[in-house]
């Protein structure tokens, strides 16, 4: 079982947590102009690397608030968490309250 | 002591072969079989990183049935089935395939309707299929619990009776076996790292024993597909996640059949050696290695002791992972991709193996032709840009 780094609660097994998947998908800021292509890479496809992926948890049992952190998929290595808005990679937390 | 006879030849690479397939599981191996033995090609090479047949193949729990929902599953499934049961005379070669049925057990008002849904679909497709109650559900296998104040209560099943088992590594030495008598190549510890396209057309493989030319590149590598196929440049609308399953100390023989939940995420049968062989649903988190979290096997072993009490005293003997590829409408992806000459068949998540036959009949025939084979066809992955998807997220069984 993992051991998640909650940036809120602190570190707790995986069994309190519900998986997001892929961090940063933002919903398409014109979806109307979007190709058929383009719609079905938004809705159908994410990131599946063997290595460092960041992707979203939700810890359900405990906050019940939604936050980012990277992992490595190939060892489970976890890497420090960001709140659900931060900005890709810069490990920063984003003020009033994150994107949508 | 001396060695067993070889059953296939493992000879160096040579420079060049027509086609070359990426992943040598059940998939890729039955796959090279019909190339030689429907299409004559057979200058053929069978690329994988471990040995063959060690991954999904070896880590499945080896449920073969066919009683899926729309037309398009029920077209390459029990076109799957159908070869199986004449597999070992076509092989020459057994594999222990047992046609011993199986349940797929509702628990719910809504189950229950969903069920004799799939049984109706099922009989206009051709595909054997009965609904059982609760009483008959005990007949066929008396060890399930019927009471109905239980968590998990019984209502009903499905009943495939000509959906069985067979024995996995058989199954890959058979197809194995015959394929290198008619010439294929086997090429073990050989990992592919990088796929040489040139003008939107595939040339060759670069692997850990060196570059291979190759006329046609054939990705077959199940939960490793999106890396392959990044090589390429080709993104997969598939995610991989570890699936686990376990086996029990060898029983007795108590378990005449095959019992799925989907429920709750369990399913059961009892090997020929005498182990209760069991699958739990997906670890939730995307991963590429084989092993997932105890406490999904401890909730499949609650699940399992609700259907079936008699378990209670058995001890679980190993557990172990895989890692399987996800699509979102939990069908395959098996056709042509945007780089010529290079084909894909990924996305069987949980449930591969009971499709080797035909996904190997078809897959050949994709690759020998240029153009998918009609069982086929409804699983290209354009599919996700039109929207004719093949939702079996209710007949795939567990949590695709």
């Amino acid at each position: 079982m993992l051991l998640i780094p909650c940036p809120w609660c602190g570190p707790r097994d995986e069994a309190e947590f519900r998986y997001g998947g892929q961090a940063h998908v933002a919903y398409p800021g014109d979806p109307g102009a979007l190709t058929d292509e383009e719609w079905a890479h938004y809705l159908f496809f994410r990131d599946n690397p063997k290595g460092p992926f960041e992707e979203r948890w939700n810890h359900t049992s405990g906050c019940r608030r939604w936050f980012n952190l990277t992992r490595d998929t190939a060892t489970n290595e976890i890497w420090p968490t960001t709140s659900a808005g931060a900005r890709p990679g810069t490990g920063t937390v984003a003020t009033g309250g994150g994107s949508r | 002591m001396t060695d067993p006879d070889r059953l296939w030849d493992s000879p160096e690479p040579e420079s060049s072969y027509d086609v070359v397939i990426v992943g040598g599981g059940g998939h890729g191996i039955a796959t090279a079989y019909y190339l030689a033995k429907n299409h004559g090609i057979t200058n053929v090479a069978v690329l994988e990183k471990g040995w063959l047949a060690g991954g999904n193949m070896a880590r499945n729990t080896t449920i073969i049935r066919s009683n899926y929902l729309w037309d398009e599953s029920a077209g390459i499934y029990e076109h799957a089935l159908k070869l199986w049961e004449g597999l070992e005379e076509d092989l020459g070669y057994d594999v222990l395939f047992s046609q011993r049925g199986v349940l797929n057990l509702a628990h719910s008002l809504q189950d229950v309707r969903d069920s004799v849904r799939r049984v109706n679909a099922n009989r206009l497709n051709g595909v054997d299929a009965e609904w059982l109650d609760p009483a008959q559900v005990k007949e066929v296998c008396p060890i399930v619990d019927i009471r109905q104040d239980s968590r998990y209560p019984v209502l009903g099943a499905t009943y495939q009776p000509r959906a069985g088992i067979a024995k996995h590594d058989y199954v890959a030495w058979g197809y194995a076996r015959a394929a290198s008598a008619m010439g294929v190549h086997f090429i073990e510890h050989c990992e592919v790292t990088g796929i040489e396209v040139v003008d939107g057309r595939v040339r060759a493989v670069h692997t850990t024993r060196g570059r291979i030319a190759a006329g046609r590149v054939a990705l077959s590598a199940a939960g490793h597909s999106s890396v392959v196929a990044g090589m390429a440049g080709l993104r997969l609308p598939v995610q991989s996640h570890p699936l686990q399953a376990l086996v029990s100390e060898l029983l007795e023989p108590v378990h005449p059949t095959v019992v799925m939940s989907n429920a709750v995420h369990v399913y059961v049968s009892q090997a020929h050696k005498g182990e209760l062989v069991m699958g739990a649903g997906i670890d939730t988190y995307n991963s590429y290695r084989q092993r997932g979290a105890f406490h999904i096997i401890e909730q499949q072993m609650a699940a399992a002791l609700e259907l079936f009490p008699i378990f209670a005293r058995a001890h679980v003997l190993r557990t172990w992972g895989g890692v399987v590829d996800v699509t979102p409408d939990a069908s395959p992806i098996v056709g042509l991709t945007p780089v010529g000459g290079m084909y894909v068949n990924c996305g069987w998540g949980t449930g591969g193996f009971k499709a080797t036959p035909g996904v190997g009949w078809c897959y050949a025939h994709t690759i020998a032709h240029d153009e998918p084979h009609p069982l086929n066809a409804p699983f290209t992955l354009e599919r996700f840009t039109t929207g004719a998807l093949v939702d079996e997220h209710g007949a795939a069984a567990v949590a695709h």
